[in-house]
């Protein structure tokens, strides 16, 4: 199996990468934009595993470099793990569009372009798998993270319409929804422990998941019922609270 | 943010920052004010805490392995259950293996552990070839026994004081098995439990359970447990499966007859002797592992280990007091650990010295540190000491006291300007 990871220097990604290399023997390309961090990451790979795993440059918000990324690739790969994100600053959101703008291509633009792209090669071949990570935080304004929020959503609602139409063809997408990780993302925030996820722990409801041929996961479980909860509060309320 | 060590004891605010390469490492280095590296967080009391700590858990990838050797080359927020997951099936072990697996490389070597083979194999430092040692000038410094010595044994049990550690080279050793060949046998009290490990240094791994509460005829009553390699079988077993303990359970659940009701049935619930039993090599050197978060289980106000190690001539009288003393005041452990170590090598810090080493856990209660102290006067006036990875408490006199070459050590880090980069909660306490 050739496993694709868009954005593979994230926490969470090398974590499934560990994942996938361990529990399928997967061959691996990495492709984010830290290319000495992840040519010492497909190193690492290639002696826990011994699998094939390489680095390779790429970057989300270069659009037009995008075909020529996917097309060079070969083989073409099996599953395509989405994991490229940016938190950003949501007060400089607010003040300057640059960072708004940022956000946006990043979790979103630059998802939907080179995903396009594989979607494209993945229904002619009708073979092939995607999970794209998400978030929780696209699943309601909050006025903390809504510019985030707000591509994630989006990204959430792209990858079940990517689902919707790549399902006759056999392809599968799983949405990833994670709650707070411990990641380089949020090591600023102080998360309360017992909702907080190690990337681990994320890679392995990621893989039960994908395995059992699900459309969409929490990631802790919990997060299934405290977004089942956020979701319920009636905006009438929620625009009153400080979330 | 919030940090602790693995007592939960004390709970500091904590700036952090973690690195994931040398250049971000650089970086972290460049910020004015003093900090200590932050690992697995597996020490007991504050060695690893301070003001601001540097996150060494993304700075772990193995950039080198040797399969003519067995040697491995990784950065220092490699651990050990990573080691094991990638080399166990090949064949490679680590030589020195402590109680749990999920320790970094640099908690290992900046601890100087010990694991049940200590009487044969020593110290951790023992299978390191070489080390690379960021100083606080931005200079990487490499060393080894051969090369830069005095600096390498200083590191090497220097509880993260003399630099920071990025990468080292390891030297695995052979096995032929996953599992251990146990035998486990019943001692009705310490001089009995003390007669068997000397009369056994043969095998490679020795430890004892030992019932810190009975007391009078019955007083270090334990389990003695031996084990090998096996000579052959699998190399992969399928893993543990893990029990957690999700939160924290009330103090209550550890007052003292509960613990003497553990000791009891932990005591009672195993026969006299197993003999040549396999056990997957995980249970045997981990079994706690298998419980999660186990230190949740003392409550919020955590606890925390008093890891002693008395030289062998005194450590029946040394240990006895202790014991005595133990159970009398009701401050009640969980676990007693027992174990007779092998001689102490020249590192400037290792805490092993030929003679028992004794470990028991308390829960932090408020009586419990002048209680501590008594037992500090017993372990100086045996000429022993503690271990500094367990340790959150101890008084500068006894550290002093008890590692007699504190002050090459504190030199050294003078000379080095370590005093101005490095430091932790643990070496202002003790005034390294
Ligand atoms: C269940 C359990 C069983 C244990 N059993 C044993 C045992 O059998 N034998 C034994 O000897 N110990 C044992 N220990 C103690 C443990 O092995 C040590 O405390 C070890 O140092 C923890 O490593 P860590 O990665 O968690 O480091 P931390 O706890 O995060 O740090 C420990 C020290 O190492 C320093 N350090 C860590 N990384 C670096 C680095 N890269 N550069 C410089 N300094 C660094 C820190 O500054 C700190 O001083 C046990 C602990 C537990 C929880
Ligand atoms: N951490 C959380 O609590 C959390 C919660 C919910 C959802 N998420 C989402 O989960 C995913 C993984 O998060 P994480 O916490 O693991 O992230 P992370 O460790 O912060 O890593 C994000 C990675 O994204 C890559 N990236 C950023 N911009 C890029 C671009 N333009 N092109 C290519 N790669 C780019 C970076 O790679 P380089 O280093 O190579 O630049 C970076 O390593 C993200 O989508 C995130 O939004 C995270």
């Amino acid at each position: 199996m050739h496993v694709l990871i868009l954005g593979a220097n994230s926490d969470m990604a090398q974590a499934l990468a560990r994942k996938f290399a361990q529990a399928e023997r997967a061959h691996l390309t990495l492709a984010s934009r830290d290319l000495e961090l992840l040519a010492k990451q497909a190193r690492d790979l290639e002696i826990r595993f011994q699998i094939k795993a390489r680095p390779l440059y790429f970057d989300a918000t270069d659009f037009p470099s995008h075909a020529g990324f996917y097309h060079s690739l070969a083989p073409k790969p099996d599953l395509v793990i989405l994991a490229f994100g940016y938190l950003g600053d949501q007060k400089r959101a607010q003040e300057d569009f640059g960072e708004a703008r940022r956000i946006i291509s990043i979790n979103f633009t630059g998802a939907v372009s080179i995903l396009e792209i594989i979607a494209q090669d993945f229904e002619v071949r009708g073979h092939g798998g995607i999970i794209g990570i998400s978030s929780v935080a696209g699943e309601r304004g909050r006025q903390s993270n809504y510019i985030y929020g707000a591509a994630k959503g989006a990204l959430s609602l792209y990858l079940g319409g990517l689902r919707n139409r790549l399902h006759p063809r056999g392809v599968r997408v799983l949405t990833v929804l994670p709650g707070f990780v411990a990641t380089k993302m949020t090591e600023h925030l102080d998360l309360p422990e017992k909702l907080l996820a190690t990337p681990a722990e994320v890679a392995e409801d990621v893989y039960r998941a994908y395995t059992r041929g699900k459309e969409k996961v929490y990631t802790k479980g919990l997060w299934k019922w405290i977004m089942w909860i956020i979701k319920a509060i009636p905006e009438k309320l929620f625009k009153r609270l400080k979330l | 943010m919030k940090l602790s060590g693995w007592g939960r004891y004390p709970v500091i605010d904590s700036q952090t920052q973690s690195f994931a390469s040398l250049a971000e490492l650089h970086r972290c280095l460049a910020v004015a004010g003093d900090l200590i590296v932050h690992a697995m967080g597996r020490s007991y009391g504050d060695s690893a805490l301070h003001d601001r700590v540097l996150l060494s858990r993304r700075f772990n990838k193995i950039l080198d392995f040797e399969p003519q050797t067995g040697t491995v080359t990784c950065e220092a927020g490699v651990t050990l259950a990573d080691l094991l997951e990638a080399f166990l099936p090949r064949g490679w072990l680590l030589p020195v293996i402590p109680g749990t697996k999920f320790i970094s490389v640099g908690g290992a070597i900046a601890s100087d552990i010990h694991g049940k083979n200590h009487h044969r194999e020593g110290c951790f430092s023992e299978c390191l070839q070489a080390l690379d040692l960021l100083l606080p000038n931005g200079e990487m410094k490499r060393m080894s026994r051969k090369e830069n010595r005095h600096l390498f044994q200083a590191t090497c049990g220097g509880m993260g004081l003399t630099g920071i550690i990025t990468t080292a080279a390891l030297r695995l050793r052979p096995i032929r098995s996953a599992c251990i060949r146990e035998t486990r046998q019943r001692c009705a009290n310490l001089q009995e439990v003390f007669q068997l490990f000397e009369a056994n240094p043969e095998p490679t791994y020795s430890v004892a359970w030992i019932d810190c509460l009975s007391s009078g005829e019955r007083l270090g009553r334990s389990i003695l447990m031996l084990g090998e390699h096996a000579e052959s079988g699998p190399l992969r077993l399928p893993p543990p499966r893990s029990l957690g303990i999700p939160l924290e359970l009330p103090s209550f659940v550890l007052n003292k007859h509960s613990v003497a009701l553990f000791n009891h049935l932990y005591y009672h619930g195993k026969p006299d002797l197993v003999a040549g039993r396999l056990t997957p090599l995980e249970d045997f050197f981990f079994p706690l592992d298998r419980i999660g978060h186990w230190n949740r289980m003392y409550g919020r106000r955590g606890f925390t280990q008093y890891q002693l190690v008395l030289p062998q001539e005194s450590s029946l009288a040394g240990i006895t007091e202790i014991l005595q003393r133990t159970s009398a005041s009701g401050l009640g452990s969980f676990l007693g650990v027992l174990k007779l170590f092998g001689p102490a090598n020249d590192n400037l810090l290792s805490f092993p010295m030929r003679g028992y080493t004794l470990a028991i856990d308390f829960k932090i209660e408020k009586r419990l540190f002048p209680f501590l102290e008594e037992l500090d006067r017993v372990v100086l006036d045996h000429g022993g000491r503690l271990y500094l990875t367990k340790d959150v408490r101890m008084s500068r006199e006894t550290f002093c006291q008890s590692y007699p070459r504190w002050e090459e050590f504190a030199a050294l880090r003078e000379r080095l300007g370590l005093q101005e980069k490095f430091n932790s909660r643990q070496s202002r306490r003790l005034g390294v």
